[in-house]
């Protein structure tokens, strides 16, 4: 079974519709939305959730204003700013202490040494992941709750996931659509990968990401394919960029040409290759059939 | 709606934060935040721009700064010192992140996984625990023409994103405009960029995954309480769904810029439209206009406070 995740570094440069153009291209593949941050597959997949299950990712404080003497000890030793002494009145004190969930990181320092054991410390439920089936076959993805953290936790989650459902069901490729970014959820969704590909753009901001995304696969010594969607809005840096990363023996698999086929087929809720038969599914196709060679151990570029 | 009729006053300059974010990456967030940063200035007041977007930060590629200091930014890891520890545990069972552990008679850190908090420094019995800064990322200030550029860059392969963006906020005055780039997305690092700033752009695409994502970023800043309104960039490409969405919800769109490939040519090269397009100051003006009603509402609030 192979892993193949696709990012972007920068966002909005195509990778979702290349992802889901690429679940109408694969024969036998299980599909992974893991931009949990801003997940959109699901609206061309249009998944039909067979399975919903809350996603723990650690645990939060609150205070039991009851108890709470207002010493202050929990705002003392928060390194998170997150115990505000802002809470209502009580049988003891005039105002007590409360905790901010937004800024709580879950440390469960307070919890310990509050005094008057007025700190309740309970697991937080940041979001839920669903199993589901689409025309492409199944799907995990999940829904990371508003002002959440731990979304690199959500997305090692989905991974195991979809990696169970490969075994299951015999499929033999998992299909990521990768988060953006260098942070904790971009290194959840590509370590341990067997590729990786990275959409990019001809713009200096994308060149600029993409260098920063190559040197993170390359820290975790990941393959690493890249296609330059857009190529014809600036020629000329997508030259460029072909010749950069070449320097660094990474392969160009795919030229994509700037095609407003791209969006009609997202309002339409289609992938590409469903949407229209133009060249630009042409060139989708021979940018998958690159990937899947390489996929396959050869060689590519 | 705000009316649209006044005009921007230098003096009232101080001391308004404005955070330009978006759901989905690749909006066009850093354009505007850059652009906006330089039209102010144009129009005479102060301003800094603080790029929080610091797993990619892109501001300094159109605002071109001329950086004078470059700070590293550490955050403390536990430093054991084996002859004082006792090999209690208590550290271990403190930690909620698995990133100090006592097996036998042995402590053993795990620093990429440590969040900081310093609770196992605080709970060991044997003082054996002191700090240990380990490099996160670094903080370039400098001048971008009379702007005042602050610009946070992660190091490849860490994941203390909220860490970095709260030290670029330190460097935010009250004695001028602040404007800060937020990275994309609805999760922590995008929360540690806008808590506590005075208004939210939230920039977006009229397609599918553009009004799914800006659906998110309304629940979040919704959920901060933040006053905030919608510029849609590239208007023109998609569909009507977003500004349906905006008007369904009551929520302001204080600029629309259109869809243009001359302003895709002048970007992909990182140039500043607001410089090379005529046409673009009219919209960024309006912007200015509808800023200038959001910030006299937020002064008022400031005085009834008072
Ligand atoms: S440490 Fe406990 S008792 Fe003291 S202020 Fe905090 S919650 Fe209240
Ligand atoms: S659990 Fe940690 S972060 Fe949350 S309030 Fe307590 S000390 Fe602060
Ligand atoms: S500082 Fe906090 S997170 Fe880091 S090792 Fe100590 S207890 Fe764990
Ligand atoms: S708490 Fe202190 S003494 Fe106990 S095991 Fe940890 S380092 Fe050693």
């Amino acid at each position: 079974m192979k892993e193949l995740v696709v990012i972007s570094g920068k966002g909005g440069t195509g990778k979702t519709s290349i992802v889901a153009a690429f679940a109408s291209l694969a024969e036998n593949a299980v599909l992974a939305d893991c931009d949990v941050d801003a997940a959109d597959l699901h609206l061309i997949l249009a998944p039909d959730i067979k399975q919903r299950n809350d996603f723990i990712g650690g645990k939060r404080a609150s205070v039991i204003t009851e108890k709470c003497i207002g010493c202050g000890k929990c705002a003392q030793v928060c390194n998170f700013d997150a115990a505000v002494f802002d809470g209502p009145v009580n049988d003891l004190v005039r105002k007590t202490y409360k905790i901010d969930p937004v800024a709580c990181e879950g440390c469960g320092v307070c919890v310990h040494f509050c005094p008057a054991d007025a700190i309740e410390f309970k697991d937080a439920v940041n979001g839920q992941w669903f199993i589901s089936d689409t025309r492409f076959g199944p799907m995990v993805h999940a829904e990371l709750g508003i002002a959440e953290e731990n979304s690199g936790k959500l997305v090692s989650l989905i991974r195991k996931q979809a990696k169970q459902i490969a075994a299951q069901h015999n499929k033999d490729l998992i299909i990521v659509d990768g988060s953006p970014g260098i942070g904790c959820p971009v290194i959840a969704s590509i370590t341990a990968a067997d590729l990786v590909l990275v959409v990019t753009e001809p713009t200096v901001s994308a060149q600029h990401d993409l260098e920063r995304v190559i040197e993170l696969a390359g820290h975790f010594k990941i393959p690493t394919l890249v296609c330059i969607n857009k190529y014809d809005i600036n020629r000329k840096m997508a030259a460029e960029i072909a010749r950069k990363i070449d320097n660094r023996n990474i392969a160009v698999v795919g030229r994509i040409p700037y095609d407003t086929t791209v969006t009609k087929a997202q309002i339409a809720g289609q992938s590409i290759i469903e949407y229209s038969n133009n060249g630009l599914s042409e060139q989708i196709k021979s940018l998958w059939l690159a990937v899947s060679e390489r996929l396959a151990g050869k060689e590519v570029g | 709606m705000f009316s649209r009729t006044l005009v921007w006053v230098p003096e009232m300059s101080d001391n308004f934060t404005i955070a330009v974010a978006s759901g989905k990456g690749g909006t066009g967030k850093t354009t505007i935040a850059a652009n906006l940063a330089s039209y102010l200035t144009e129009a005479g007041e102060n301003v800094r721009y603080l790029d929080c977007d610091v797993e990619e930060p892109n501001g300094h590629i159109f605002l071109k700064a001329n950086i004078t200091t470059v700070e590293n930014i550490t955050v403390d890891v536990p430093q054991v010192d084996l002859d004082k520890c006792t090999a209690c545990g208590k550290c271990g069972e403190i930690c909620q992140f698995g990133a100090i552990v006592c097996i036998k008679e042995h402590v053993m850190t795990f620093e990429p996984l440590c969040h900081s908090c310093g609770g196992c420094r605080r709970i060991c019995p044997a003082d054996a625990i002191g700090k240990k800064p380990v490099e996160i990322g670094r903080i370039s200030v400098g001048k971008a023409g009379k702007i005042d550029f602050v610009t946070g860059k992660l190091r490849i392969g860490n994941v203390r994103t909220p860490s970095l963006i709260k030290q670029v906020k330190k460097h935010i005055t009250d004695d001028c405009i602040s404007i800060i780039d937020v990275p994309p997305g609805t999760s922590c690092p995008v929360v540690e960029a806008i808590r506590g700033v005075d208004f939210v752009l939230l920039v977006t695409e009229p397609t599918p995954f553009g009004l799914n994502d800006l659906k998110l970023a309304v629940g979040l800043v919704r959920q901060l309480g933040l006053p905030f309104a919608v510029i849609i960039n590239r208007h023109g490409i998609g569909d009507e769904r977003v500004e349906q969405y905006c008007q369904s919800e009551d929520i302001d769109i204080a600029m629309k810029l259109p869809d243009d490939r001359k302003i895709a040519e002048v970007y992909s090269s990182g140039g500043m439209i607001v410089d090379l397009l005529h046409q673009c100051k009219k919209h960024f003006a309006e912007l200015l206009d509808y800023l200038e009603c959001a910030k006299e509402k937020l002064n008022e609030k400031r005085r009834l406070r008072i």
